[in-house]
């Protein structure tokens, strides 16, 4: 009977495909040895210290660095924060491609990367739009023609600070959120992949 | 053989190994990034340019403040003639049988003429002339007030906007009312009336976003912060900081014929739907690589690998 719990089942399958030990561990395989492999954890941090100031932004609204000597400063780490995780994602990325990371049925692995790309895209994209300055002005006067013509603008309203606000700071940060745990659980889950044809020398292994 | 490569990847590494420790490498990663953060933040500061005002253009720039309000009036404005999802008046745009911008309706409905003009004139207290004519024209009916507004705005167009020039005419009380609306905006009453419409609470800019774009004013400060879309502006950022740069690509199709002349139909003319059309399939081949042949063989015929992975080959002697 315990067996056909939805918990036990839950427990017993995490269990089996992300025990502890491929969660966190404490060793690698001897080809993880390139800088390369710093771009992934150098993205994470650089979201992390988005997320931080992030929240601290919110706690005293959108106009807040007009004003204030500490609001601009935590302005400025947010801005420059987000700059590098795009620097640090986009060589993570092409490594990625030019290792061809999808091999060994890590298929949804790169899936998840690549969507957490373009879902940092919007999500910076709604940051900018949130400045309350000239910059957000200009960019949401330009970017309605092209959401208005694809018919997206009638409910994705970008002159709608409210709801550009909103989605910046709840909706799309728990979308990029979900999806950047899903592709760390599956790295972690699947492991590094290997080198291109390390399958010849492998049977030797 | 490819099967067996395959199964071989998607195993558990049986080979050797080496101690890595990936929570000392995240903090280490946290402190470096944090301090890098703090140190741009510190020598470079952040861009914010004060916003623009409609007190600052009807104040700078006068005529064009007030021949955009008669164009509000006229029918003639970019808003007033936009179509979905603010009006009715045009068709929107289109990629070839997909009218997606019309079928998605009006959902922000934007009288201009009534919106950017007679309702916020409406909420002042107003001169004797002003008042007489904001009556006027609400006692017309809708064939007058056309007749009116457009012989004005054609007779400013006439004189390339130097509304002192315009000659006398059959314009109603067209030019009181523009001149009430230059004046409330030269006060700073306009930018505030704008927004409250509708009550006490508001998060919702899209009239006075709509409204700048109709003049002169906002384009001209986006072309000289070099935003336009024609330079690569959607990439660029106020001053000399760094922009969305991983807009590169959505951007680089503005620079292109036939997207960056709107004369070109039928891509040109409807540039916008087509881009989006364009990095939406893009966006989707980034996620769907490793199933594109060609694509996805690229990293196994260009060998990028064999320098990132090259002790390994070295070691396995590959």
């Amino acid at each position: 009977m315990m067996s056909e719990m939805w918990t036990s089942k839950l427990r017993k399958s995490w269990q089996k495909n992300l025990p502890i030990d491929k969660l966190l561990p404490d060793d690698q395989p001897a080809y993880v040895a390139s800088w390369i492999y710093v771009f992934g954890v150098l993205t994470l941090a650089a979201l992390g210290v988005i997320i931080a100031t992030g929240i601290v932004l919110s706690f005293e609204g959108p106009a807040w660095y007009h004003t204030s000597s500490a609001g601009h400063f935590m302005n400025s780490l947010h801005f420059w924060s987000v700059q590098l995780f795009f620097v640090f994602m986009v060589v993570h990325l092409w490594g990625k491609y030019w290792m061809a990371a999808w091999r060994g049925r890590r298929l949804m692995t790169w899936m998840t990367g690549a969507v957490a790309f373009v879902a940092s895209i919007a999500t910076a994209f709604t940051g900018y739009l949130v400045q309350t300055n000239f910059d957000s002005q200009w960019i949401t006067f330009e970017a309605k023609d092209g959401f208005n013509s694809v018919g997206v603008g009638a409910w994705f309203t970008v002159t709608n600070l409210g709801q550009m606000l909103l989605l910046h700071v709840a909706f799309l940060p728990l979308i990029l959120g979900v999806i950047t745990v899903m592709h760390v659980l599956l790295v972690r889950k699947k492991g590094v992949v290997p080198p291109i044809d390390a399958a010849i020398s492998g049977v030797k292994l | 053989m490819k099967r067996n490569s395959e199964a071989f990847d998607a195993n558990p590494w049986q080979g050797r190994t080496r101690k890595y420790d990936i929570v000392k490498e995240g903090v280490i990663a946290l402190v470096v990034v944090s301090l890098v953060t703090l140190s741009l933040s510190a020598f470079f500061g952040s861009p914010d340019e004060k916003p623009l005002t409609f007190k600052n253009w009807a104040t700078t720039n006068a005529d064009n403040f007030y021949a955009t309000a008669v164009q509000e009036l006229a029918g003639s404005s970019g808003t007033a003639t936009y179509g979905a999802p603010y009006n009715e008046n045009g068709d929107g745009l289109n990629v070839g049988p997909l009218w997606l911008q019309k079928w998605a309706g009006v959902t922000h409905m934007i009288d201009a003429a009534n919106d950017f003009v007679i309702a916020p004139l409406s909420t002042q207290v107003l001169s004797t002339e002003i008042a007489s004519a904001l009556a006027t024209w609400n006692a017309a009916s809708d064939s007058v007030k056309e007749s009116w507004a457009a012989s004005y705005d054609d007779a400013i167009n006439k004189v390339e906007g130097d509304i002192g020039a315009v000659p006398a005419g059959p314009y109603g009380p067209v030019p009181a009312l523009a001149a009430g609306l230059t004046s409330m905006a030269k006060s700073g009453g306009l930018d505030a009336a704008l927004l409250s419409q509708g009550g006490f609470f508001q998060t919702d800019n899209t009239k006075q976003i709509l409204f700048f774009g109709d003049g002169a004013y906002l384009d001209d400060a986006g072309t000289a912060a070099n935003l336009q879309g024609g330079t690569w502006g959607m990439m660029n950022e106020t001053g000399r900081y760094p922009g969305q740069a991983w807009l590169w690509l959505y951007s680089f199709w503005y620079q292109i014929p036939p997207f960056n002349n709107e004369e070109s139909k039928p891509i040109g003319a409807n540039a916008d739907a087509y881009i989006l059309f364009i990095m939406g399939g893009m966006s989707l081949g980034l996620i769907l690589i490793p199933l594109i042949p060609g694509v996805r063989s690229l990293p196994m015929l260009i060998p990028i690998h064999r320098r990132i992975w090259r002790r390994y080959y070295e070691e396995e002697g590959l």
